[in-house]
């Protein structure tokens, strides 16, 4: 059968599609959700309108991006059994136990209380309503944990043994796989990056609106929260990138071989600024490198030895069989550079834009809100900074909502494509994971169905955000500002048929 | 007892919360061309399931995630073998989470016309195919020794599990309009109550004939009982429905689906899904399960978090209490 269109590799496209399309809403699931929570605790603790007219106004772009989360979300853990059957059976003791976990623990949590959310405006007092936003923070940050510690299991399997008369993985340390030093770290970074995705999402929608001098209150807020957000949950970010590729240094030594094209075993090692390279022969024809680089970021001296992919491969060849244990190469070596890039571009525009916006100093003129705030830049005393210099940061600033989006999709694509030709690394191989009896046919269906459907979905998503985001923060009603004192709603009979604070 | 058979009484009970209260949501969904008039009438339908379809459907994916930790080769067999009908459900159950959200949030005409279709459709196919899907685990299918499904798509439709299909699209229908004739006020509440009674006979005929026909192939006393009290609850819930019990007419609705659904897991019992080629095949609650230490695990995580998911879903409930009617509905949208 042709290969590119082997179930095998349809069903790790369909995996791939559906996975990466998902992951889109995830990091803005995640940090939104704390983002407006914090906003409505604003509002409820000073009583300032602002907070609350940022809160319904990012509310609403939080829940139309959850409604793509969880309908997305559903297919992930559905395709395990349709498209991988043997893996389901294969390691379903060890794999299972953390995705019920996720649905029992945190996944039932997230959708009961963002539908009291949501309906609860009039339903709801005011602290109680704001709770349940953090419980939904919580769910998410939750979910998030038992998700990853699952896919680090994969990534690097523990407390486990096979037995020898099933052929089966079976558990025998569920608190390692819960607590190992891979997960640990890998959620870490996941969640941190998620704060920065959340936070150039933020800046960038607000610099829509400062652009044009428009809802300078809530516009102002967003602005500084989004940058702090994102700058810290960069810095964050690179500091656990950093934790976590020297744990894969010491675990998946060919994922990180493949990251940086490193062929052969060196010490010190260099790190590579461009590649480009001969996979079959095994080196490289064109190499820009900083020497001794690739020792520090290892293992934090310049000196130590890093281990080249021709190398690995022998050993993996050794401990496991005859085979090629390399991953696709240029993937590798591109999507971990495409994932530092574009998360370090989005750094450096929030730590530019947090710059600008130091107390009291302001972009543009216009944006004043008090009488003795400077309309001016730091970089002169007295005079503003011109107006096509800001315009650009504004320009840029709406840019960087892509930027960790992407850096994220690159950095899933770099982790799952750079574990193969493993499933579980070491233990079980991709080829051995899929199910048997689904046919060519189906699986090619139900990629073009799904692929199709979130095509279409991905548009209507975007117009909709798009019209929202322009709509601005709503004006406030009496309602909004007078919340109910009593779970259920007051009952004042003058108020039986007020229409409801929110409907569908 | 071995703990594989408290997980099995367990995944029962997921499934039983998942079609009690999905269910009722995928009632109300098809109500929603049955029942309402207009467009108004539509969007009170869609808000007495507003707050809480949500929190309904994680029923089906705690169910899902069980199953696959405890009965990994139940999981794996069932999923792959029935790949087409989920794939159909997996895009129903996509199309309509996002139409419930996306479905006010433009004005245009025909922006709502299209995803009020959209809520229809993807109501009424998962409650229809979840009954076949199920009639077919009960009757068996082709299950081979390597526990792979061989049979076909259209091994799938036969009568019986096509019989079970009308069952479940009829029973969840007269669940949600018992449903709605018990969260609304005025008009709607009438006519759902009227509707309530046709619908509960046709589905009292329907799943008698499909009840009896799996008690005759499968069962035994004890499903036999189970049989009865859901045709009792079914007359039940039709009696109070008429006498404008609504409250004790949903009850006795969701007894009916609480009842049913024993039946058919402990026809099902020991067997998880029964082979028809060779019985020596069958997937059995031992030798499709985990391992007993995974079990121990699993069962700890669902004792403690099982009660407090039933604490805080019916604290929502008990939070929209009140009826709704068309002039809780601003004229916007």
């Amino acid at each position: 059968m042709d290969i590119a269109l082997a179930p095998e590799t349809l069903a790790r496209w369909q995996f791939g599609i559906t996975t990466v399309y998902h992951f889109l809403f995830v990091p803005l699931t995640i940090s939104l959700a704390s983002l407006v929570a914090g906003l409505e605790t604003a509002w409820v603790r000073t009583g300032k309108e602002k907070y609350l007219r940022a809160t319904k106004f990012w509310g609403r772009l939080f829940l139309i991006n959850i409604a793509m989360g969880v309908v997305t979300g559903i297919v992930q853990e559905f395709q395990f059994g349709m498209n991988w059957s043997d893996y389901s059976r294969f390691v379903g003791d060890i794999f299972g136990a953390p995705l019920a976990f996720e649905a029992l623990i945190a996944f039932f949590f997230e959708s009961t209380f963002i539908g009291l959310w949501i309906f609860g405006w009039d339903k709801l007092p005011k602290k109680i309503h704001a709770a349940c936003m953090w419980m939904v923070a919580i769910g998410t940050v939750l979910s998030a944990y038992f998700i990853l510690a699952a896919n680090s299991w994969m990534q690097h399997p523990v407390g486990y043994r096979i037995n020898e008369e099933s052929g089966r993985a079976e558990l025998t340390d569920f608190l390692a796989v819960l607590t190992q030093d891979t997960t640990v770290v890998v959620v870490f970074h996941t969640l941190t990056a998620a704060f920065l995705a959340g936070g150039a999402f933020m800046v960038g929608i607000a610099a829509v609106h400062l652009r044009r001098g428009r809802h300078l209150p809530e516009m102002r807020t967003s602005l500084r929260l989004g940058l702090v957000t994102l700058v810290v949950g960069g810095l964050l970010t690179a500091v656990s990138g950093d934790r976590l590729s020297k744990v894969m240094y010491e675990q998946q030594p060919m994922k990180m071989a493949s990251a940086e094209a490193l062929w052969d075993t060196e010490a010190p090692a260099p790190f590579s600024v461009f590649a480009y390279g001969d996979v079959d022969e095994g080196h490289n024809k064109v190499a820009i490198e900083i020497p001794g680089l690739l020792s520090f970021l290892a293992h934090s001296d310049l000196e130590t030895e890093v281990p080249g992919i021709n190398d690995v491969n022998e050993d993996l060849r050794e401990q496991y069989g005859p085979g090629d244990y390399r991953p696709n190469i240029p993937v590798a070596y591109w999507g971990f550079r495409w994932m530092i890039g574009f998360g370090m571009v989005s750094f450096a525009i929030g730590v530019v834009g947090l710059y600008l916006t130091r107390n009291k100093l302001w972009l543009a003129p216009r944006l004043r809100t008090t009488e003795d705030e400077k309309p001016r830049l730091a970089l002169t005393r007295e005079r503003e900074l011109g107006a096509v210099l800001t315009g650009w940061y504004w320009k840029l600033a709406v840019l960087t909502i892509g930027f960790p989006l992407l850096a994220s999709s690159w950095g899933w694509i770099f982790t799952e494509m750079a574990r193969q030709p493993w499933v579980v690394y070491g233990v079980l191989r991709t080829e051995d994971a899929v199910s048997p009896g689904v046919t060519q046919g189906e699986v090619l269906l139900s990629m073009s169905v799904f692929t199709l459907l979130y095509a279409i979905l991905a548009v209507i998503e975007v117009k909709l955000l798009v019209k929202y985001v322009k709509a601005g923060p709503p004006e406030l009603t009496e309602a909004d500002l007078n919340p109910p004192t009593k779970i259920g709603g007051d009952d004042d009979d003058a108020d039986a048929d007020r229409p409801m604070a929110f409907s569908y | 007892m071995e703990l594989y058979d408290v997980w099995f009484i367990l995944i029962a009970v997921l499934w039983t919360g998942y079609f009690f209260l999905e269910g009722f949501d995928f009632g109300v969904g098809v109500l929603t061309k049955v029942l309402a008039r207009d467009r108004k009438e539509r969007r009170v339908l869609i808000n007495t399931i507003g707050p809480v379809w949500d929190g309904n459907e994680v029923w089906l994916l705690t169910a899902g995630g069980a199953t696959f930790a405890a009965f990994p080769e139940w999981y794996a067999t069932l999923f792959s073998g029935f790949y087409l009908p989920l794939l159909l459900i997996l895009v129903a159950l996509i199309v309509r989470g996002v139409a419930f959200e996306y479905r006010h949030k433009r004005d245009e005409d025909r922006w709502q016309t299209n995803w009020e279709h959209a809520i229809f459709w993807t109501s009424l196919l998962p409650a229809f195919l979840w009954g076949v899907a199920f009639g077919n685990i009960v009757r068996g299918v082709a299950i081979d020794q390597e526990k792979e499904y061989v049979g076909g798509f259209f091994d799938l439709l036969n009568p019986y599990a096509l019989l079970g299909g009308l069952v479940t699209l009829t029973l969840f229908t007269f669940h949600g309009a018992v449903f709605v004739a018990l969260k609304t006020v005025g008009d709607i509440r009438v006519r759902a109550r009227k509707l309530a009674t046709g619908v509960g006979l046709v589905t009292a005929v329907l799943a008698v004939l499909w009840l009896g026909w799996t008690q005759l192939e499968k069962g035994d006393a004890v499903s036999l009982v189970a049989m009865l009290a859901a045709a009792g609850a079914l007359v039940g819930a039709i009696a109070m429905n008429q006498r404008g019990r609504e409250g004790w007419a949903f009850a006795l609705s969701g007894v009916t689906i609480v009842a049913a659904v024993a039946m058919l897991f402990l026809t099902l019992f020991p067997n998880v899904m029964p082979s028809t080629l060779n019985e020596e095949w069958s997937l059995t609650v031992s030798n499709a399960s985990s391992t007993p230490y995974t079990l121990k695990i699993m069962t700890w995580c669902a004792g403690i978090a099982t009660p407090l998911v039933l604490l805080y879903q019916s604290w929502t409930y008990w939070v929209f209490r009140k009826r709704i009617g068309t002039q809780h509905l601003a004229d916007v949208h």
